[in-house]
């Protein structure tokens, strides 16, 4: 079976959610692997929700806001402009490909452009493969066992 | 009535726990005199058997410090964990992994070559390398494994409350120990499973008699390369001052100091991640909305996760480097 991308958006309230709506609207076709949640600015996007997304089973994660400029918070975009960079830089030094953490600016008018960019998204976690994380979860028998195995004969 | 009984152990851990508990001062004579302490290996003679002749919840408390990173360690988490009533994460490594949990930037096998093969003090010509099992005329010789990756004591065992700090202050280890006589001795409800203990649920930014003002940072500094204004916050002055993403309780000790915070008490209530919180904070404060500015200004943060996770890379959101 060939890999399809799980992706998690986050998704500007103003804009880029707006967006995605008119790329629906206007029949706009791209891939269905995006998991969309709505945020109410890209300032709200918190380092955490990448990270929590990449280790609950997220192939790649896509923030979306305003462009620099439009925020209607005035300058939300502008931290979310800030922290991704860091973001990418945390999670390339954590051994992860910084790729799947990937910002775009997306307006309410852009739907032709959200579809572009999911799709071209989509296309590029797709050739990078899954994102498995090393012994993230631990393994109690594999534990009890090496145990029992350096106990020897006094177990 | 007989004594309540204390267990102290310490796993992967420096020992700065256990001199903790001592510099309570002549607490520790109090602590001797309520308790009865059936286990502290750093500062009395007891077997691991005497542990296991215990009856299984029989110990009332337990303190263990200490990260898990051997089958030891494991070993020992679930032998302490059966064997007492109350088993609280003592410190930063049993919370969050602290500084044996760096381990996880690397692997096992890279620092195994480090250590026995390309340290320039080692002379090892024929790669000997520690054995978990190695036969002898007297019999087989067994020692505990190493794992690749450290694990926090709430990652192995069901863990009832976390005491903070690298290591937890002396103040805070008193306040908890009155709590534990007093719950003791008159009854009081246990506080609800889960509770960090010793610490102040707010960062340590709230403890911090610094002057701030609106953040704006242009470039990142090192704090040897400075001479600190003492009166305003040192994040405003481009040190990496980890205080926005860490736990209160310490007294904002080394800020107070003129040291930048480095983040032992863990992550504040609310916050899984202190990594991230901290790239979250820096990120809102950088003063550019230039691309490559950023960049630049982003790039001066010397081992960002070394400096984000030095206390907590175990028990954070990814757990490891990925090698």
């Amino acid at each position: 079976m060939s890999f399809e991308p799980n992706l998690v958006g986050f998704l500007c309230n103003w804009c880029s959610y707006t967006g995605a709506d008119l790329a629906g609207t206007a029949r706009v076709k791209y891939p269905p692997n995006l998991k969309v949640i709505r945020v109410m600015c890209s300032g709200r996007v918190d380092p955490n929700f990448i990270l929590d997304a990449l280790a609950r089973g997220a192939d790649g994660v896509l923030v979306c806001g305003c462009h620099p400029g439009d925020c209607h918070y005035v300058e939300g975009n502008y931290k979310c402009q800030r922290r991704l960079p860091i973001t990418r830089m945390l999670v390339s030094e954590m051994g992860i490909d910084p790729r799947r953490v990937r910002l775009e600016w997306v307006s309410a008018s852009e739907g032709v452009r959200f579809g572009q960019v999911v799709s071209e998204f989509t296309e590029e976690i797709r050739s990078m493969g899954p994102l498995t994380l090393q012994e993230w979860a631990f393994d109690p028998a594999a534990a009890d066992a090496q145990t029992e195995h350096q106990r020897g004969d006094h177990a | 009535m007989p004594k309540p009984k204390l267990g102290l152990y310490w796993a992967a851990s420096c020992g700065g726990c256990e001199i903790a508990v001592l510099d309570t001062e002549l607490k520790v004579l109090e602590i001797a005199d309520f308790f009865d302490i059936v286990f502290w290996p750093c500062a009395m003679d007891f077997k691991y058997e005497d542990v296991r002749a215990l009856a299984d919840g029989e110990i009332t408390l337990t303190l263990f410090n200490g990260a898990i990173r051997s089958s030891e360690n494991y070993e020992m988490a679930k032998l302490m964990r059966a064997k007492s009533n109350v088993l609280c994460a003592f410190g930063s490594c049993a919370a969050d992994g602290c500084i044996p949990g760096l381990a996880n930037f690397t692997s096992l096998e890279a620092i195994e070559r480090y250590v026995y093969d390309d340290s320039p003090s080692t002379v090892n010509p024929e790669h000997i390398r520690p054995q978990p099992v190695w036969d002898v005329p007297e019999g087989t010789l067994r020692l505990p494994q190493l794992w690749n990756t450290v694990r926090t004591l709430p990652q192995v065992v069901d863990v009832d409350y976390i005491i903070p700090g690298c290591p937890p202050q002396p103040d805070q280890i008193k306040t908890v120990v009155d709590a534990v006589v007093d719950i003791l001795s008159n009854g009081k409800p246990l506080p609800p499973k889960g509770t960090v203990l010793g610490a102040d649920p707010r960062a340590c930014c709230e403890e911090c008699p610094r002057k701030r003002d609106v953040k704006k940072i242009r470039a990142f500094v090192r704090p040897h390369e400075v001479v600190p204004d003492p009166e305003i916050c040192l994040l405003e002055q481009g040190l990496i001052c980890m205080g926005p993403a860490t736990r209160g309780g310490c007294g904002a000790k080394c800020v107070k100091a003129g040291v930048p915070c480095r983040g032992c008490y863990g992550p504040p209530a609310g916050v899984h991640d202190q990594g991230a919180k901290m790239a979250s904070a820096i990120g809102g404060v950088i003063d550019s909305t230039d691309p490559e500015e950023i960049e630049r200004i982003i790039a001066g943060i010397p081992d960002l996760v070394g400096t984000f996770y030095r206390f907590s890379l175990p028990g954070s959101t990814l757990r490891r480097r990925q090698v």
